[in-house]
């Protein structure tokens, strides 16, 4: 499963990025926080459906899907609040 | 800033000039300050906070485009502080982040102050981590804990400093409060009297920490004065080509305490030996470790993050704030309300725009040139000046200057702080998080969205903006098409065209509205040329994929009106103006040079005229228009002017106009309609200039600011040929088939 499967309000953990990602985009990914274990969760489809905005370790990061289809991640429950949930 | 006290004399040399190379000067100050953070915590506020100035703070990511520098005197000290852009780390993968790791690095600050976002502590713990393996010197400046507060976020100062090892001081920055603090804090890390033990990272991975402790003797043999061995060995095994360049010169021997002369050495032979032997065991154990070197520091940063977050910052239930904000954001963002609610916005602002500057506008130009031109010549004429003086400063250079003065400083005024107060409150990230997907497809960066829509208010604006985008490519696809934004300067001659011409044919009540649509069609189209171009582009000269996407959607924050009121005019406003002026202060004389300069009995103007307007014929214009757009390169807004001037000219009727080379305004649109219809002036060259003033070259300002940002004399002359071309063909276009259809 991809962070792209997971709809507005569930969580996931992350697993890792792909290494099909790499470079600049890589290292930016690295810097706001996704790394294995971080909890993220969908929190806003943009009003064209893409890009999604992930809640991130306390920061609201919007990721294109063919970004977020690059992270790797299993379901951390559904409908609840992450365990970073305090973005705002 | 006034400084009195005697400039202190020890500053080695060798960091004086790293300093001038990093574009500051390297005296006047006894301490000096750098401010670094993620982008969007507060950063510049907290900077005006400390040195009073008034800089402009935005509530985007990247807002601070170049580096603010301020300075004030303290306790008889002087102190320097100088705004890094914002940062998410030091590895460096923007420029943006570039600017602030060298600062930080090489500009030797006495103190690094970081600042941090209450409200998204964690996140922002991965750039502090990062800092204190460089420097010792570090203040933590806890900034928005009101708005933490606010969302039930409570961090405990104290114990955050002490698991960091260095002062965190938390502040309030938008009412100043802490700043005393924290300056005093800031100041006495940088004189050393607040000795800091600052935490580095305990646990890398086995695999790391081998290659670390391996390469850092090394470096510590070569180096022995370098601080940070530890985190310059592992820049090297990241493979970061600054700081291996650094050390291949012997450069980076420089950053110690006890500074020796290594940099002079070295620029006389062009390396440094001892580094050279650093960089090849670094790049050896590069291979040994593989390429997931990244992930793993990225990984133990944001494992110590995590577990210091943790200790610190405690959770209530009690989040108002975040449900307002997210109840907005469904809102803004929404799929059925999101768009209609951005044209609505930007319709409303530029609407205010253009109604609002009517009448300061007509104020200005009754005040600068009906009043004062006619005293100024007076006296001129009464100190005895001869007529070519008087003619060529008072007509020649005053008037162009009072006409660029009149028309833009109104509608400026007013655009830039209503586009500020969208920014401050956090809503333009929001436009570009909606219109990301349009982008996409025509392969840019959704954050073009917002350097566009500056562009509507000036373009070498719009240029400057477009450093909020991360990933070259992108970035200059948005500095390239910046110019299809029908930026204010040529609001003016749109709407006076669109009124005489257009408006005209429809029924009287409706002329205003058929007008004000024709150019809003016009700068739609403009809309469209720059996708089209920005597509274009990235699937030809400038192809690839994006390399880097992600925007960061800061939370709403009420907007300081007053605040923004005063910052947006002198920020942005007063200094595009200056710049304007700059340029239309030689414009005024060409103009007047050229109209009283006669070869063979006719002015320069003339001949330029009879030589341009075959061409302009063929594309629906005339010569004088195209001769008007060869003058008014310097600033758009004297096109107008020009072409007036011109055309009473070709006439050769001086009793319309006020003299050869005189700039000048008619009161009445139908003085105008008439004049332009003696001229030759048709239906088809009302359409082909409006379509002509929204494609063609940039003006001389967004030219040269185009070069500055880009640094390539190349794509300047893309972005300045490629609209110009446009313009051409699409008129000419335009003028061939309205003449097959009249024929």
């Amino acid at each position: 499963m991809t962070l792209a499967d997971i709809s507005p309000g569930d969580s996931a953990t992350v697993q890792g990025i792909s290494p099909r990602c790499d470079g600049p985009a890589r290292l930016r990914l690295l810097d706001l926080g996704v790394v294995p274990g971080t909890v993220v969760q969908a929190r806003l489809e943009s009003a064209a459906g893409d890009p999604i905005a992930y809640d991130i370790r306390g920061a609201l990061v919007a990721l294109r899907r063919e970004q977020a289809a690059l992270i790797a991640v299993t379901s951390a429950g559904a409908r609840g609040e992450p365990v970073g949930a305090d973005w705002r | 800033m006034a400084l009195r006290a005697a400039e202190r004399s020890d500053l080695p040399s060798e960091r004086a000039s790293r300093l001038v190379r990093l574009g500051l000067s390297p005296h006047r100050w006894d301490h000096l300050i750098a401010l670094a953070g993620n982008p969007n915590v507060g950063k510049s506020t907290v900077f005006n906070a400390l040195t009073g100035l008034r800089q402009h703070t935005g509530n985007w990511p990247g807002k601070t485009v170049a580096r603010a520098e301020g300075a004030f005197l303290h306790q008889g000290a002087r102190v320097k502080v100088v705004d890094l852009p914002g940062a998410y780390s030091l590895q460096a993968g923007s420029t943006d982040e570039e600017v602030a790791r060298d600062f930080v690095l090489f500009g030797q600050p006495d103190v690094t102050v970081v600042v941090v976002d209450a409200t998204r502590l964690e996140r922002n713990l991965n750039l502090v981590l990062q800092i204190l393996e460089i420097t010792d010197r570090v203040v933590v400046c806890l900034n928005l804990v009101d708005e933490a507060r606010r969302r039930g976020i409570r961090v405990k100062a104290k114990r955050l400093a002490h698991e960091l090892g260095v002062p965190v001081i938390p502040t309030v920055a938008r009412r100043g409060e802490g700043i005393d603090d924290l300056l005093a804090a800031a100041l006495a890390v940088a004189t050393g009297d607040r000795p800091t033990h600052p935490r580095r990272i305990g646990s890398l991975p086995a695999p790391i920490d081998e290659a670390v402790r391996s390469i850092a003797p090394l470096i510590s043999e070569e180096f022995p004065e370098l601080p940070n061995l530890r985190w310059v060995a592992l820049r090297l095994l990241h493979g970061d080509e600054r700081v291996a360049a650094a050390l291949g010169s012997g450069e980076i021997g420089g950053l110690g305490g006890e500074l020796r002369p290594v940099a002079a050495h070295s620029e006389k032979n062009g390396a440094h030996p001892g580094g050279k032997r650093v960089l090849q065991a670094a790049v050896e154990w590069r291979g040994a470790l593989g390429s997931g070197l990244h992930d793993e520091f990225a990984e133990a940063l944001f494992d110590e993050a995590a577990r210091i977050a943790k200790e610190c910052v405690r959770r209530e239930d009690r989040r108002s704030g975040e449900r307002l904000d997210g109840r907005l954001d469904r809102w803004l963002t929404s799929r059925v309300f999101g768009f209609p609610l951005m044209i609505g916005v930007l319709g409303v602002v530029f609407w205010l725009t253009i109604a609002g500057a009517n009448v300061p506008s007509q104020l200005l130009a009754g005040l600068l040139i009906d009043d004062l031109h006619p005293m100024l010549l007076e006296l001129a004429g009464s100190v005895g000046a001869p007529w070519w003086l008087s003619g060529f400063l008072i007509d020649g250079v005053y008037l162009a200057t009072a006409w660029v003065v009149s028309v833009m400083l109104p509608p400026m005024a007013i655009f830039f702080p209503l586009f500020t107060l969208l920014e401050d409150f956090g809503y333009l990230p929001r436009v570009a998080f909606n219109l990301d997907s349009l982008f996409r497809l025509a392969g840019a960066h959704g954050k073009q969205a917002l350097t566009m829509s500056m562009g509507f208010g000036c373009n070498a604006a719009g240029v400057v903006a477009a450093r909020v985008i991360d990933s070259p490519r992108e970035r200059l696809i948005a500095v390239v098409t910046n110019n299809f934004s029908l930026c204010n300067g040529r609001w003016p001659t749109q709407i006076l065209v669109a009124t005489i011409f257009i408006g005209a044919l429809a029924p009287p009540h409706l002329a205003g509205a058929v007008a004000a649509s024709a150019v809003v069609t016009v700068a739609l189209i403009g809309i469209v040329f720059m996708f089209a171009v920005s597509w274009g582009l990235s699937r030809t000269v400038l192809r690839g994929e994006a390399t880097t996407f992600s925007l960061e959607l800061p939370p709403y924050r009420p907007p300081r009106i007053l605040q923004t009121l005063y910052t947006s005019v002198i920020d942005r406003t007063l200094i595009i103006l200056r710049r304007a002026v700059l340029f239309a202060v030689p414009a005024g004389a060409a103009i007047w040079l050229i109209s009283n300069i006669s070869v063979g009995g006719t002015a320069l103007a003339g001949h330029g005229v009879a030589m341009l307007d075959p061409v302009g014929v063929a594309i629906g214009l005339n010569g004088v228009i195209l001769l008007a757009y060869v003058i008014a390169i310097p600033a758009n807004e004297i096109v107008v002017p020009t072409v007036l001037m011109l055309t009473v000219m070709a006439l050769g009727s001086p009793e319309l106009g006020e003299g050869a080379g005189v700039i000048f305004e008619r009161d009445s649109l139908g003085e105008v309609a008439a004049l332009l219809g003696a001229g030759g002036w048709t239906l088809l060259t009302g359409v082909c200039l409006m379509l002509f003033s929204l494609l063609h070259n940039p003006c001389s300002t967004t030219i040269y600011t185009i070069y500055k940002e880009t640094g390539s004399g190349r794509w300047t002359a893309v972005a300045t040929l490629l609209p110009l071309a446009l313009g051409f063909a699409v008129c000419f276009l335009v003028a061939q088939l309205w003449r097959l259809g009249a024929a």
